[in-house]
Formats: C-alpha cells, sequence, structure tokens
C-alpha cells in the first residue's frame, strides 16, 4: 500500500459518499418547490404540510451535502496536486463559476427559505426555494462539466514547454458531448431518489397510520412520489441509451469493460452474466443477448464494438507499453447494479401506483418493505454509476492525457494521507449514522400541524413575537 | 493592469471578504458557552447567524476555486503543502456546519451540548489556523525548484504563525462579540457589548504586534499603510464599542479585518507563496498562473456575476437585520 492506493481510496469514498446526499438535494430542492407553488396556487393545506414535512428531510440531508461537498474541492489540492497543476487552467474553470454563480445562489437562497417563512412576502419566500432549488442544478453542470473533462478531454491543448494542458476553446468544454448527456443522466437519477424517498415516507403513513387526519395528503404524496420515479426511471433509461453510444466512442475500453468483453465481436451480444478467467484476459461461462450490445453501443445491431484485449493492444502501441485495462469486475458489475437497481426502484413505484388504483388503499406488509427499501434503491444505483464511471476511466485521471498515478501529490507522505483518509472515514460514519436516524425520527414524525402558522399575535409587540423558525 | 495582477487582487478580495464574513460567525461559535448561559440563550446565539453562515462559507469555497482556476500551482502546491492545517479545517468546517443543522432537531441536553461542542471546537480549529496558514503564506515556506513543498508539520509552526493565528483568533472572538452585541437585545446584548471591549484590547495588541512582525518580514508602501488603517479602524471600533455604538463597533472590526487581511496580500505581492529555499521555488502571480485565455473567462465570469451575488447576499441580511432575543426563540 502506498500513498497512491490511500488517495485513491479516499476519493473514492468521500465521493461516493458525498453523492448520497447530492442526489436528495438536486431531486427534493425542485419536488419541495413544486410542492409550495401548489399550496400558493390552490391554498389547500395539505400542500404545506408536505411542504414543510418533505422541506425538513431535505434540510436535514442538505446540511450533509454542504458539508461533504468542500472536502471535493479541497481534496484535489491536497492528494491530487500534480494532476491540479496539469488540469488547473482547465478544470479549475468549471468549479470556480460552480461556486459563483451556482453555489452562492444555492447556499443564500437556502438560508432565506428555511429563515424567512415570517420575513418575507410569500411570492419572495416561493422565489427562494426555487432560487435555491436552481442553484442546486446548475451546480451539478458545472461539476459534471468539470468530470466530462476527464472523460473526453476536448477543448484543449498540451503546451510543449510546460507539459501542461491549457485551455483553448471553454464553449467546447461546458458542451462537451459527455456533459450535455451526463447532466441529464444524472438529474434524472437524482429524481429517481428524491421520487423514492417521497415514496416511502408517504406509503408508511398510508399504511401504517391509517387513522390519521393527514392520509390524504400523504397518498397524495406517494402517487407524485410514484409518478416522479417513473418518469425519472424513463429518462435514466433514455439518456443512458444515449451515453452508452456516446461512451463507445469516445471510451471504448470503458464500454468493454462494462461489458466483459475480451474480444471484438460485430455484431456484439450483450452479457446477462460473464464469468471470466481468474487473470480477466478471457471469459470462461457467458449468458448472452446476441445483438443488444452492437445496437446499445453503436445504434445498429451489426455495428462493431471493440473488446478489450484488441483495445490493450492498440493502447500499448498508442501509449507506450502497459496495462490501460480497468479492473474488468469492478465495472462489469458496477455496470449491472446500476441498471438493476435503478429498475427496481422504478417496478416497487408501478406496484405501488397500482395499490392504491381506483381510491384504493393499500395495506400490503410486503409492499410496505417493498416501498421502505426504495430510496435505497437508486442511491445503490447512482453510488454504482459512480463508482463505474470513474473505475471505467482508469489507469487514467484525464483519458488518454495522464495517468491517476502521475496525478497524486508528491509531498504528502503516506502517513498524511493515511491520517487523512481514517479521519473522514471516521466522521462521515459517525454523522451517517447520525443523519439517518434524524431522517427517521422526522420521517415518522409525519406532517407538521400548520394551523398555528404564522400567528397574527396581538398579546405580543413585534419585538417579542417567537420566530416562525429557529435553529 | 494585467489579468494576472486582476486575479490576485480578485483572490484577496474573496479572502477578505470569507474572513470578514465568516469571521463573525467563528466567533460567535466560540463564543457559545461564554455568552450563552442556557440553551435558549445559546440558541439566540446561534440564531443570529443561521440564515447567514452558509452563505458565509460560500466565500472560501469561491476563494478555494478562484485560486485552482486562477493561480493552478498556487492552489496545488498551498493545499499539498499545507496539507495537515487544512485537514483539521475541513473536519472543523464539517462538524460546525452539520452542528448548526442537527442541535435543535432533538430535545434531549446531552444531544445539544454535544452539538455545542462541534460548534465551539469547529469554528476555534478554523480561526486559529487561518491565521497560521496565512502568515506561513506570507513568511514564505520551504519550496524546491519544482515548487513542491518540502517541509515538516513543525515548519508551518513557527513563533510568527503561531502569532498570526493568536491574532486571528482574537480579531474573530472580538468581532463575534461585536457582531452579537449588535444582533441581540437584552441582557446578551449587553454582556456581548462589555465582553467586545476587554476582547478587543488583546485582539489590537496582537495584531499591531503581527503586522509590525509581517512588516518586518516583506513590506511595501501599500501594506505599511494598510497596516496603520487596519490598527486604527480597529482602534475606532473598539471606542465605538466602549460608548456602545455598535453599528460603528462592527464597522470598525469588519473594516479592521479587511485591512489586515490586505495588508498581507499587499506585502506578499507580486508573490504568492516565497520560497525559504531556493528562490527559483518560489510562486509568483505571473509564474503560477493560468493562460490569459482562462483567466480572461475567469474575468467576465467575475465581472458579471459578483455585483449580483454581493446584491442578494446584501439583501439577506437586510431581511434579517431584526436584532433577536430569548423572546424570539420558540419552544421547538
Amino acid at each position: 500500500m502506498d500513498a497512491l492506493d490511500v488517495a485513491r481510496w479516499q476519493f473514492g469514498v468521500t465521493t461516493v459518499y458525498h453523492f448520497l446526499f447530492v442526489p436528495l438535494t438536486i431531486g427534493l430542492s425542485v419536488l419541495v418547490a413544486i410542492l409550495q407553488t401548489m399550496w400558493h396556487r390552490t391554498g389547500n393545506e395539505r400542500y404545506l404540510k408536505l411542504t414543510k414535512f418533505y422541506g425538513k428531510l431535505f434540510l436535514i440531508n442538505f446540511a450533509m451535502g454542504v458539508v461533504t461537498g468542500i472536502v471535493q474541492e479541497f481534496q484535489f489540492g491536497m492528494n491530487w496536486s500534480d494532476y491540479s497543476r496539469f488540469v488547473g487552467d482547465i478544470f479549475g474553470a468549471p468549479l470556480a463559476i460552480e461556486a459563483l454563480v451556482a453555489f452562492f445562489l444555492e447556499s443564500t437562497f437556502i438560508g432565506l427559505w428555511i429563515f424567512g417563512w415570517d420575513r418575507l412576502p410569500k411570492r419572495a419566500h416561493l422565489a427562494s426555494i426555487w432560487a435555491a432549488a436552481i442553484g442546486t442544478n446548475l451546480s451539478a453542470y458545472f461539476i459534471l462539466a468539470a468530470n466530462s473533462f476527464m472523460q473526453n478531454p476536448v477543448g484543449f491543448r498540451i503546451n510543449p514547454d510546460s507539459g501542461r494542458a491549457e485551455l483553448t476553446d471553454f464553449p467546447a468544454v461546458l458542451t462537451n458531448k459527455v456533459a450535455l448527456i451526463t447532466f441529464p443522466h444524472t438529474l434524472a437519477g437524482s429524481f429517481l431518489v428524491a421520487g423514492s424517498l417521497v415514496v416511502a415516507v408517504g406509503l408508511y403513513h398510508v399504511i401504517r397510520n391509517r387513522d390519521s387526519a393527514d392520509t390524504g395528503a400523504y397518498r397524495f404524496a406517494t402517487k407524485f412520489g410514484s409518478w416522479v420515479v417513473l418518469v425519472a426511471s424513463a429518462a435514466v433509461l433514455f439518456t443512458g441509451d444515449i451515453q452508452g453510444k456516446i461512451m463507445t466512442d469516445v471510451q471504448p475500453m470503458k464500454m468493454a469493460a462494462a461489458e466483459g468483453l475480451y474480444t471484438t465481436e460485430s455484431p456484439a451480444s450483450f452479457s446477462v452474466l460473464t464469468i471470466g478467467s481468474l487473470d480477466g484476459s478471457r471469459e470462461v461461462f457467458a449468458l448472452k443477448i446476441p445483438y443488444l450490445l452492437s445496437y446499445l453501443g453503436t445504434g445498429d445491431p451489426n455495428g462493431t464494438v471493440h473488446g478489450i484485449n484488441d483495445l490493450q493492444a492498440q493502447y500499448a502501441t498508442q501509449y507506450g507499453a502497459g496495462s490501460y485495462t480497468p479492473i474488468i469486475p469492478v465495472t462489469y458489475w458496477s455496470f449491472r447494479f446500476m441498471i438493476a437497481f435503478g429498475m427496481a426502484a422504478a417496478a416497487i413505484a408501478l406496484l405501488v401506483l397500482w395499490s392504491q388504483r381506483k381510491g384504493r388503499t393499500p395495506r400490503s406488509r410486503w409492499l410496505l418493505r417493498a416501498g421502505l427499501a426504495m430510496p435505497v434503491l437508486p442511491l445503490l444505483a447512482n453510488s454504482f454509476g459512480w463508482i463505474f464511471t470513474e473505475m471505467g476511466r482508469q489507469p487514467w485521471i484525464v483519458f488518454g492525457e495522464m495517468l491517476t498515478r502521475n496525478g497524486v501529490s508528491r509531498s504528502v507522505s503516506l502517513t498524511e494521507v493515511l491520517t487523512s483518509f481514517t479521519a473522514f472515514t471516521l466522521i462521515y460514519a459517525t454523522l451517517a449514522v447520525i443523519e439517518v436516524k434524524l431522517l427517521l425520527r422526522y420521517a415518522k414524525a409525519g406532517v407538521p400541524d400548520v394551523s398555528e402558522q404564522h400567528p397574527i399575535d396581538d398579546t405580543h409587540d413585534d419585538a417579542e413575537r417567537p420566530l416562525a423558525f429557529a435553529y | 493592469m494585467d489579468l494576472t495582477t486582476i486575479w490576485f487582487l480578485l483572490v484577496a478580495v474573496l479572502f477578505t471578504g470569507y474572513f470578514i464574513l465568516e469571521g463573525f460567525d467563528f466567533g460567535v461559535g466560540m463564543l457559545l458557552p461564554v455568552l450563552g448561559r442556557n440553551d435558549r440563550e445559546r440558541r439566540v446565539l446561534i440564531n443570529t447567524i443561521g440564515p447567514v453562515w452558509d452563505g458565509n462559507e460560500v466565500w472560501l469555497i469561491t476563494a478555494g476555486g478562484a485560486m485552482f482556476a486562477a493561480f493552478p500551482e498556487w492552489y496545488a502546491t498551498l493545499f499539498s503543502g499545507f496539507y495537515l492545517p487544512l485537514l483539521l479545517i475541513l473536519l472543523a468546517l464539517i462538524a460546525r456546519g452539520v452542528a448548526f443543522e442537527y442541535r435543535h432537531k432533538r430535545p434531549e441536553a446531552s444531544w445539544k451540548r454535544r452539538w455545542d461542542a462541534a460548534i465551539v471546537v469547529g469554528s476555534l480549529l478554523p480561526a486559529i489556523l487561518w491565521g497560521v496558514a496565512f502568515a506561513n503564506i506570507l513568511r514564505g515556506v520551504p519550496l524546491d525548484a519544482d515548487h513542491e513543498y518540502v517541509g515538516g508539520l513543525l515548519d508551518l509552526l513557527n513563533p510568527y504563525a503561531l502569532l498570526g493565528g493568536a491574532t486571528t483568533l482574537a480579531l474573530f472572538l472580538t468581532h463575534g462579540a461585536v457582531f452579537l452585541a449588535l444582533k441581540t437585545t437584552g441582557d446578551i446584548r449587553e454582556r456581548a457589548g462589555a465582553l467586545a471591549v476587554r476582547l478587543g484590547v488583546g485582539a489590537a495588541v496582537l495584531a499591531v504586534g503581527f503586522l509590525t512582525w509581517t512588516l518586518s518580514i516583506r513590506s511595501s508602501a501599500a501594506a505599511a499603510v494598510l497596516a496603520v488603517g487596519a490598527a486604527l479602524a480597529l482602534l475606532g471600533g473598539l471606542a465605538a464599542a466602549k460608548v456602545r455604538r455598535e453599528g460603528w463597533a462592527f464597522t470598525g472590526t469588519a473594516v479592521a479585518i479587511g485591512l489586515a487581511v490586505a495588508t498581507l496580500f499587499a506585502a506578499l505581492f507580486p508573490n504568492v507563496l516565497p520560497s525559504t529555499l531556493d528562490a527559483a521555488g518560489t510562486l509568483t502571480a505571473t509564474n503560477a498562473a493560468s493562460t490569459p485565455y482562462t483567466l480572461k473567462i475567469m474575468t467576465w465570469v467575475a465581472v458579471i456575476f459578483t455585483p449580483v451575488v454581493l446584491a442578494y447576499q446584501g439583501w439577506t441580511y437586510w431581511v434579517f437585520r431584526k436584532r433577536i432575543g430569548v423572546a424570539n426563540i420558540p419552544q421547538h
């Protein structure tokens, strides 16, 4: 074990952890904004209750997303300083713009929304949650544009004197075809998580809390969330399909690694299950659907999909001797888990909708169990998606331009990076336990009573009136 | 003025803004057990910064991003070189950020006590470590000809840097107390006002000592003027605090912190991270910078969006301008 390995593990752990909170922030900010807009339009208290209820869950999660995000920005400089030097001219710009354009918007307006219930006119307060939601989603765009440069570097040249990448075309970086497709795919994946949480919590109260006066609100939430999940899963499939074709084009090795496809095939069949030999150089057993991989990768059922061994040989000629193959079991299985977990959530959403058809009330314990599992499934799908996309790029940190092992900080010792990895793992694990417990506690507590909101209290003068919300 | 100078100024402005804004919320965090005698009082303190602390912290994220984009070499060398202090700062910011949000989520006293500790330690560590870090940036650190940091942790803990840490600690404590006197009512306001004066005397002594030492390490006419300005602003702020002119007191400490940070950057220029070894290792605003094309794009983005950000952030402070006291704290 050396500093490089630990730095990679730390990046993996902190990034996957960060992205447990981000999808909920992205998706739920918009869903809460929609609920509040419905209250604003209809005046129906049910929507206000749901806004406050899901808003609370949103905020418990939001805090974690913010604090784990700072680590991400610092980590490039701390653990990956040679990478930062190599790409700073290009990669720094979207990060800085994200902070200035998106993150300020999100953080400032979330503060206004949390504390502004009795301080802002209703419209301005509604606009605040929308501003925060827009900031969050914009933020995702800039971060994904930065990541897409690592997958498919565009709009740059290598300075022959310094050996560094230099920006030559910024619009090209922002309109990188990988970024343009990864952004909607990530948003769809995020709404899958947010919708699933809305369903799970709603369904819990519909089934467990049957005599509640708020059953109508929960039923609405359950259906609303299920539709979000269904639309999001359609969007995930649609964007994922396009993404697969782009990947086959710009990162053929990643596609081959996703499939455990060792030799070039035309037409190529999609692997349902492939077991490779121990050294990972050939397949031992495979169950396949003919033509499907060609279609997924190229849009043509007879298209050519390059195999790992051929690409490895080609890259060795192009970039010099060495291994250019990712760890196949990791990419192969993470790709499958991503699809399976994501689609499982969609299937449960269908069941939930079916169980409530024509005003029926679902009672099944099995349905409840499935419903409660729902938010975990797309979270896993998202995590495996990121593991796939980052591990599938290996051994590159910037595809075709810089190897991961050359990006690590030379001045940082193994002890230092181990200290940091241990510290983050411990604090993250502790916070995860606390966060989940709080989420469960507030999810079980149910929608708040809103009849006493914003009382015009004549007995106190304004200076003594309690705040509508306080920490 | 060339683009690298503009970006040096912008990074300086971002860090200045960060220390002025998060300076007081670090101060409030550290004063939690001092000025908050019971849970209700502590909630008053936390709620003075509740709506704004997150927006304040984005100044750091933007400063870090701007450094990365405009001066990748500076960002890379600094962040990998100052590894353990930055790690502690990150852990502290994580703990305190979550603490603000979670503290009121359960009624148990033990729960609140733990989060209070996270807020205090999470505010204290960065308040000291930022001073240590910036003092080291100014003093210079061991860099080899490749601009790699070759020192250890102990190189960062020199007397000058420790004085820097003590100075930022004292300044932020004073700034926080002054802010609390401005934003609260009743008993807390009185105590915060009295404490601000006492803390301020210590902060003034430390700040004058630190800035004098700074100017003896490296100096320019601009830095000297800014340092004098910082000292005068702090004394003015203290005088105002003494006579309980809270708005002026806060203006004084804010300007003092701003000018003190500006002094460091003015003294540093045109270097961004001097080497104490080989002079070739020194990073300057020129050799650490991105290409003119990147800087030009970033300049446009900054020119367009900075005023917008300042406008809405300023508006937030206006929306939450009212003082709060124990009577305003709801039961839940």
